[in-house]
């Protein structure tokens, strides 16, 4: 009987002691906020607005923000601004979260088998890393837009194919600090595959710094999408994304500087939403954050 | 030292040859391969699609192309232009001291102010000046530079009209201040993401050093406060940042090439979006591995930069 009490019972997950941690993070809060505002925003937003993203208002033409039945205005073509922020958030935030999940994939896979062999395989891998991280991310992604032709799923595909390095290295250093340990010896003894004991046994222990990693790529994504899509290079219209809306907008700097500002601040609150979130985790991760 | 130079080198080499095949790889990725450029001229048959493309040793296996172009490569021979078949090499050499006038001069800036927010931050830690800078950081990191860019110029160049909205100086007037004056907005948009970077792991190594035993014993030697920050902590807390600055190479050449596609800046950013619009290949080719390398270069200047001034480095 006195000993069922000494064994603390382990808390619920959302009462833990890392969500709690995270729950305090004032700005990761604020980054949760803003990020679910701005997905019901694009889920839901389109159809409280009475136009949608191609009806042209050739009345309205180069209409100012919060003048008309437009509240962000119109473009040159006279299209609701609004409609087209909302949609557009709809292809940038889809095309950040699945160019992350697959950097994610990628990454992890190449850490972990990296890690985990070591050697002479581990040593190859990770030099591969390394050649990848001597390219500027942006001059390999636009020589790739420029070779492929650019719909949704490539140029998420080719975000990912510059952004899984970072994941792969975190993998690989997590999994090799591991591998001599007395759970995977004993995995191994057991006779476990190669595979089991690099996904179930020791991958599970490197799952925080992924996640962190994860959703700063989220961040990283979204920023490289807008700026190949605003050089013209990324997601093609009619089709709109935040980065394509931001096309063209600077030749209209001086007489309609709505069309380059309202773009870029959903731009800035998405990325800066996911910075915050994935600064949160990290610090709810950081058992030392504790201690001060 | 010597050891470790020899170390160094041939690890470079080794990324070298990786990165020379990864820009292969993305050649051969060109919708028809290197033949692109000729299946579009009118007339164009299969027939003579073959011949040119034996001519040009396609019909070899891949390993034989590959050697055959890092060969070339090695002994400058970068192809040429489509455009104006100039030699591609020369090309970007010509657009290369535009770039490097504006990665410096905003490294400049970024080191400077990034060094001083950091040791601030770091001396005066959990204040309200650090906890903006931390907060300042990450929003900093988070605004795409391009639009950062746009926003200055409406500002700066359409509405107050103090400063030009882009290249590099004004034709028939080659004076300095001319030139001051096109770098100035340029320079701050792209040191806006590097301040960040450079303040935030500026403030950790100040941290890092500034407990140690030795900025004790200065400081109960009776070493001035000053002397003790620029002397001792500064010293040791920048010898990291050696290293940082090799590694934000990448970044910082990206964000130059961000930067100069909107101030129409004419480095090799500018040149790079102009050969896409072109699908000028060989150009394209060229200045992604003309990037790369200058990366490796930074980086192994960076290490032995390093490995010069720290004892520690070279002989352990």
């Amino acid at each position: 009987m006195a000993s069922a009490a000494i064994i603390e019972k382990s808390p619920r997950w959302w009462n833990s002691r890392f969500v709690r941690r995270f729950m305090r993070h004032h700005l990761a809060m604020l980054g949760v906020a803003m990020i679910v505002i701005l997905i019901l925003a694009c889920v839901f937003g389109p159809y409280l607005l009475p136009y949608d993203e191609l009806y042209i208002d050739l009345r309205a033409r180069f209409a100012p923000p919060f003048t008309g039945y437009h509240i962000f205005g119109t473009d040159p073509l006279g299209r609701d601004l609004a409609a087209r922020l909302f949609n557009a958030g709809r292809i940038s935030l889809l095309v950040g979260f699945f160019a992350m999940l697959l950097s994610t994939v990628v990454g992890t896979v190449v850490g972990v088998t990296a890690g985990y062999y070591g050697g002479r395989t581990g040593a190859v891998l990770m030099r591969i890393v390394d050649a990848f991280l001597s390219f500027p991310s942006i001059f390999l992604l636009l020589a790739l837009a420029a070779f492929i032709k650019p719909s949704p799923f490539m140029i998420t595909v080719i975000i990912a194919v510059t952004s899984w390095m970072e994941i792969a290295r975190i993998v690989d250093a997590e999994v090799r600090s591991l591998r001599e340990r007395d759970f995977v010896l004993a995995a191994r003894m057991v006779g476990l595959s190669n595979s089991t004991i690099m996904f179930r046994e020791l991958l599970p222990n490197a799952i925080g710094p992924i996640i962190v990693a994860a959703t700063l790529t989220v961040a990283r994504a979204i920023l490289l999408e807008a700026y190949i899509s605003f050089l013209g290079y990324g997601i093609q219209p009619p089709l709109p994304s935040w980065g394509n809306m931001l096309n063209g907008a600077q030749q209209y700097l001086e007489s309609a500087p709505w069309l380059a500002i309202v773009p870029g601040i959903a731009i800035t609150l998405a990325v800066t939403s996911f910075n915050f979130i994935g600064d949160g985790l990290r610090d709810a991760l950081d058992a030392r954050s504790d201690l001060v | 030292m010597t050891r470790y130079l020899l170390g160094r080198l041939w690890q470079s080499l080794i990324l070298l040859v990786l990165v020379s095949m990864i820009g292969f790889a993305v050649l051969n990725l060109a919708p028809g391969g290197p033949l692109s450029q000729y299946t579009l001229t009118p007339g164009m048959t299969q027939e003579a699609l073959n011949r040119i493309a034996e001519q040009m040793g396609l019909n070899r296996p891949l390993p034989v192309q590959y050697a055959d172009w890092a060969w070339h490569l090695v002994q400058g021979d970068w192809g040429k232009s489509y455009r104006d078949s100039r030699p591609v090499l020369s090309i970007i050499t010509e657009h290369l001291p535009a770039t490097l006038l504006l990665m410096g001069s905003s490294t400049l800036i970024s080191v400077l102010l990034g060094t001083w927010v950091g040791v601030m931050g770091a001396t005066r830690r959990y204040s309200t000046f650090d906890y903006s800078a931390t907060v300042g950081a990450m929003i900093a990191l988070s605004i795409p530079t391009f639009w950062f860019g746009l926003v200055c110029i409406y500002i700066f160049s359409v509405r107050l009209k103090w400063l030009p909205a882009g290249n590099m100086y004004t034709i028939g007037n080659g004076s300095i201040g001319d030139y001051v004056s096109h770098l100035i907005m340029p320079s701050v948009v792209l040191a806006l993401v590097n301040v960040a970077i450079w303040s935030r792991y500026m403030r950790t190594a100040t941290l890092d050093v500034i407990n140690q035993d030795f900025v004790r014993t200065a400081k109960a030697k009776g070493v001035s406060p000053r002397r003790v920050l620029f002397k001792h902590v500064l010293g040791n807390a920048l010898l990291p940042m050696i290293t940082l600055a090799g590694l934000q190479l990448p970044t910082i050449l990206g964000g130059a090439l961000v930067t100069e596609t909107v101030f129409t800046w004419p480095g090799m950013g500018r040149l790079f979006l102009d050969s896409l619009g072109y699908s000028d290949y060989p150009v394209i080719m060229g200045l992604l591995m003309f990037s790369a390398i200058l990366v490796l270069l930074g980086n192994l200047i960076a290490d032995l930069l390093v490995a010069f001034v720290d004892p520690r480095v070279r002989l352990g």
